[in-house]
């Protein structure tokens, strides 16, 4: 029962606290009033009974405090006091408060939302069964040309009959689709995936709805079938469940939907809206391929099978094939593996990294400045406090007070950050569908455990740090130190000194940092692209079906549709190519140059392939250096003709003329090489590689997608809607797919960079105008403590000049030494983040004294203000101070 | 009994030995109230006035007996210690 009571007495004490105290005074009371009743029955006079009893009853006040100690919840008590006290003192200053606070909010909440997403990508395993026994797996040329190729189908197959160490091996390829339109609907152009049947059971998953492959649906023979995308499911088909089992045509062909893959599953990206079986959708020819490097392979390990012994034998078994296939050359020699999740997340690990260890720096800088605030304060409460303490305030107490207000700071800027961040995130999300696993970032527990961790942290270091300045063990100098002992305050700015080097220092190093990714992103674009890249529109097209069954349909439409856009009011010229520069690497392709000498066995030459129509260099202004473009006159079988790009003519024909020569190309038949034209870049951030085009209009019956490029004098967006609907007129049933212009392509391509380098930068210039702030808050405050010292010196003759050079001095000194100290730091940062700098050295001399002059100029500009003040001062005015 | 009364007894049965201060009195009334082991309540003093009444609750009478035989053993060894050196 005793519980009980404590329970009672717990709930009393918590609720009816005033109550009690209000009980307690009137037991107090009452002991007091019976001291001097027996006082007065003792014979003394009334006044005298009560000063004797008073006498005995000692300190009231402190009495009832000892007597509340004994209650429960007095910690609450006391924490609640230090709230309403701090709460109170912010009040008093609320522009203050509401700089710290916003500061707080902005470190704090930057870093959260960047934790997030770091989590979210790089740190939470998959979301597949057993994720950490999934690896990728690739092939090797084991000459440094190729460590992580992408696998032939045949090699595929052999792994998959011989090898032992893996549970499963899956085989997933991109494929496009054109999703044809039913009752009224447009067709649509779609990415999607070819897989084996056992993809999706190897990652572990099923289908939200309906089943999964099965490997009588991966074959030829078998009947089509797909599986959609929830995403797709939800829009296309209006998430209705009665989709199972019905046809839909993609590139012309019927496929059964057998089921809806769940909402959250995104693989090989979210952009994957559909999957079919890959042996049903491609040529025998190309599964059985041993050199035609075509198709991603995953794998499970097998239970208690490490990566190592899974890598060792598959690698035996390509060994193998490329010792049994001798006469081809392109057969790698050894396999590579390395875990899923990092296959997955690898290219954007570094970034995400550098740009969480920016915001780390900006919260420290943030915690700095506050710091700083609240030191501050606290010497200008420093008579205050020492009052306190002389009258018995107990250090621990005055410590606490510090920190609580601290507390509140950073309390108050972690909920508005928490705030930011979420709107950062959501942000985040709906502007970069392109990285990878972003359908996993989400706000949740942990980030909210994590962002009440950084509070606590933030308020000790800034609490601590102006706690720090706050102990100080000479009461009695305290409370004589007058004005005009003006030297004093000296010794008290010594910490905020260093506080605002160490800011510098910081700021300069993400200062450098964002500039050299701003210069790095700056190259990129101004990359010589080696055609036009104002005013040309570009479209994808792909061709599908039994329409284009036929080298001469494909020819034909091509033709045509080349023939009408050209005829369009507006159009300078207009080309067809397999894919532009910077669309990508997209293929090669073997050769042999017959008046050469053969290749030793067992060995290779290759360069990229395009197929292109003969206006498409005109078109895209290549320059044609030597020769001419492909015959337009001839088509299909006649055409055989090939142009080669300059450094394939340099590489492959050094000291030699390339015009006349003859190539025999990996679909048979030999070309003559007609001309060279100036080399391309495949993608922004590669040098231009040897290139070979082969006539669009010779009809090999391949050249079934690819881009048309429309170039005009002036706003070529104009044009998108005209040619598309030549493109409908040509084929109601054929969808076009990014319509973007050369320019928006190419910063597409770049979009990684530009995000990199624009948070990078912001992050910098906000710590730049952080430490700006700290030095003119720094400044001002020496010079308010230095008022009188001031006015002494000019009455005694100082020359205005003289005050401000001195002051600005004493400001700049911090400054100089941050700079110092963070460039130093920048060269060991600048060499860590190399790998994504691009055309731009990790020393470039013209960022490093950018930045040295920018921080100069921002530190100067803070100490100005201050400086000019000091210097402005009536000698008078000054003296009279106190 | 009240806090007064209490001060007043233990100085009486202590012949003016033991004189308990407010300070430690009041503390360790209220202590003992919060753990359960006395309970009080207000009522009318011998004077007319509102007074607060303490007194023991069961299990306070029970952790009474369990300290006063701790006491018992402590002061008859210490007891056995004066008196034989």
């Amino acid at each position: 029962m005793r519980w009980l009571m404590q329970l009672r007495m717990r709930i009393q004490m918590l609720f009816q606290r005033g109550q009690a105290g209000a009980q307690l005074d009137e037991e107090l009371r009452f002991h007091l009033d019976q001291q001097i009743a027996e006082n007065l029955a003792a014979g003394m006079s009334a006044e005298e009974a009560r000063f004797a009893a008073l006498r005995a009853f000692g300190n009231p006040a402190l009495l009832r405090e000892q007597a509340r100690a004994a209650w429960s919840w007095t910690g609450l008590e006391l924490l609640w006091r230090d709230v309403w006290y701090g709460v109170r003192t912010l009040k008093r200053s609320p522009g203050f408060a509401a700089i710290a606070i916003l500061v707080m909010a902005l470190g704090i909440g930057a870093n959260v939302a960047m934790f997030t997403v770091v989590r979210s990508v790089l740190l939470k395993p998959l979301p597949f069964q057993d994720p950490d026994r999934l690896v990728r797996v690739f092939e090797h040329t084991n000459d440094g040309e190729f460590s992580f190729n992408i696998v032939p189908g045949g090699v595929y197959s052999e792994w998959k009959k011989q090898s032992r160490s893996f549970t499963d091996l899956a085989l997933i390829g991109e494929a496009e689709f054109n999703l044809s339109g039913a009752g009224g609907q447009l067709p649509e152009f779609a990415h999607g995936a070819n897989c084996t049947w056992n993809l999706f059971s190897t990652l572990g998953v099923k289908p939200a709805l309906g089943r999964d492959f099965t490997a009588a649906d991966d074959q030829p023979s078998a009947n089509g079938t797909v599986l959609l995308s929830w995403g797709l499911w939800k829009r296309r088909f209006g998430g209705d469940p009665a989709i199972l089992n019905q046809t839909i045509h993609l590139n012309r062909q019927s496929y059964t939907v057998i089921g809806i893959m769940p909402a959250w599953f995104a693989y090989p990206d979210a952009s994957t809206q559909l999957w079919t079986p890959v042996y049903y959708d491609k040529p025998a020819s190309v599964m059985r391929s041993l050199q035609d490097h075509e198709f991603p392979v995953i794998g499970r390990l097998g239970p208690g099978v490490t990566a190592e012994q899974g890598r060792a034998e598959l690698s035996v078994i390509v060994r193998r094939l490329h010792d049994q296939h001798r006469n081809q050359a392109l057969i790698g020699k050894a396999a590579e593996v390395r875990p899923l999740l990092e296959d997955i997340v690898g290219g954007i690990k570094q970034p995400l990294y550098v740009l969480l260890t920016a915001t780390g720096c900006v919260l420290l800088i943030a915690c700095l400045n506050v710091a700083n605030l609240l030191v501050a304060r606290a010497a200008a409460r420093r008579k205050e406090l020492a009052i306190r303490a002389a009258l018995g305030g107990g250090r621990l107490r005055l410590l606490r007070e510090r920190l609580m207000e601290s507390f509140l700071l950073s309390t108050a800027g972690g909920a508005l950050g928490l705030l930011l961040a979420y709107g950062a995130v959501q942000w985040l999300v709906h502007t970069r569908h392109d990285l990878s696993r972003v359908e996993a970032v989400h706000v949740d527990g942990v980030v909210a455990l994590f962002t009440v961790g950084l509070i606590v942290l933030c308020a000790l270091f800034a609490g601590l740090i102006a706690s720090w300045t706050a102990r100080d063990k000479r009461l009695l100098a305290s409370l004589q130190d007058s004005a005009r002992s003006s030297s004093s305050s000296q010794a008290h700015t010594g910490l905020r000194r260093a506080l605002l080097a160490a800011e510098v220092g910081l700021t300069v190093v993400l200062l450098v940092a964002a500039g050299l990714l701003l210069k790095s992103y700056a190259r990129l674009r101004s990359s010589d692209m080696g055609c036009a890249t104002q005013n040309v529109l570009t479209m994808r097209l792909a061709l599908f079906g039994g329409r284009y069954g036929e080298p001469a349909q494909l020819v034909n439409f091509y033709t045509a549709l080349l023939t009408r856009v050209r005829a369009l009011p507006g159009v300078e010229a207009a080309g067809f190519v397999q894919a532009v520069p910077g669309q990508g690497y997209w293929g090669d392709n073997g050769f042999i140059i017959t008046e050469h000498p053969p290749l030793p066995q067992g060995q290779a030459q290759f360069a990229i392939f395009r197929y292109a129509d003969p206006d498409y260099f005109a078109a895209m202004r290549i320059p044609l250096l030597r020769g001419r473009s492909f015959d337009p006159g001839q088509k299909l079988g006649l055409a055989r003709e090939v142009v080669v790009s300059k450094s394939f003519a340099d590489t492959y024909f050094p000291g030699e003329d390339p015009l006349g020569k003859h190539m025999r190309g990996g679909m048979g038949g030999v070309y003559t090489i007609v001309g060279v034209v100036g080399d391309i870049r495949y993608a922004v951030s590669e040098d231009p590689k040897p290139m070979q085009y082969y006539p669009l209009l010779e009809g090999l019956g391949l050249e079934n997608n690819g881009t048309l490029v429309i170039r005009s004098g002036h706003d070529v967006e104009q044009l998108a809607l005209p040619v598309q609907r030549i493109v409908q007129e040509l084929d109601h049933d054929l969808p076009v797919s990014d319509v973007l212009t050369m320019d928006q392509l190419l910063g597409k391509s770049t979009v990684d960079a530009s995000f990199d380098a624009t948070l990078l930068t912001g992050f910098a210039a906000l710590s730049l105008l952080l430490a700006g702030v700290g030095l003119f808050g720094v400044l001002s405050y020496i010079v308010a403590q230095r008022t009188s010292e001031i006015g002494i010196r000019m009455a005694l003759g100082a020359q205005r000049e003289q005050v401000l050079r001195m002051m600005l001095l004493d400001g700049l000194r911090p400054a100089l030494f941050g700079l110092a100290f963070g460039l130093v730091i920048s060269v060991g940062v600048a060499r860590l983040i190399r790998s994504m700098l691009y055309g731009t050295q990790p020393l470039d001399p013209t960022v490093f004294a950018a930045v040295a002059a920018t921080l100069l100029l921002v530190a100067a500009l803070a100490c100005m203000v201050p400086a000019w003040r000091a210097s402005r001062l009536d000698p008078m005015k000054a003296l009279r101070t106190e | 009994m009240h806090g007064w009364a209490i001060a007043k007894r233990i100085q009486q049965l202590s012949s003016e030995v033991l004189q308990v201060q407010q300070g430690s009195l009041y503390p360790a009334l209220h202590r003992l109230e919060q753990q359960g082991w006395i309970e009080a309540k207000w009522a009318e003093s011998e004077t007319g006035r509102q007074a607060k009444f303490y007194s023991l609750t069961a299990a306070g009478r029970g952790q009474l007996e369990k300290e006063t035989a701790n006491w018992n053993r402590l002061s008859a060894a210490i007891d056995l210690i004066v008196t034989e050196a």
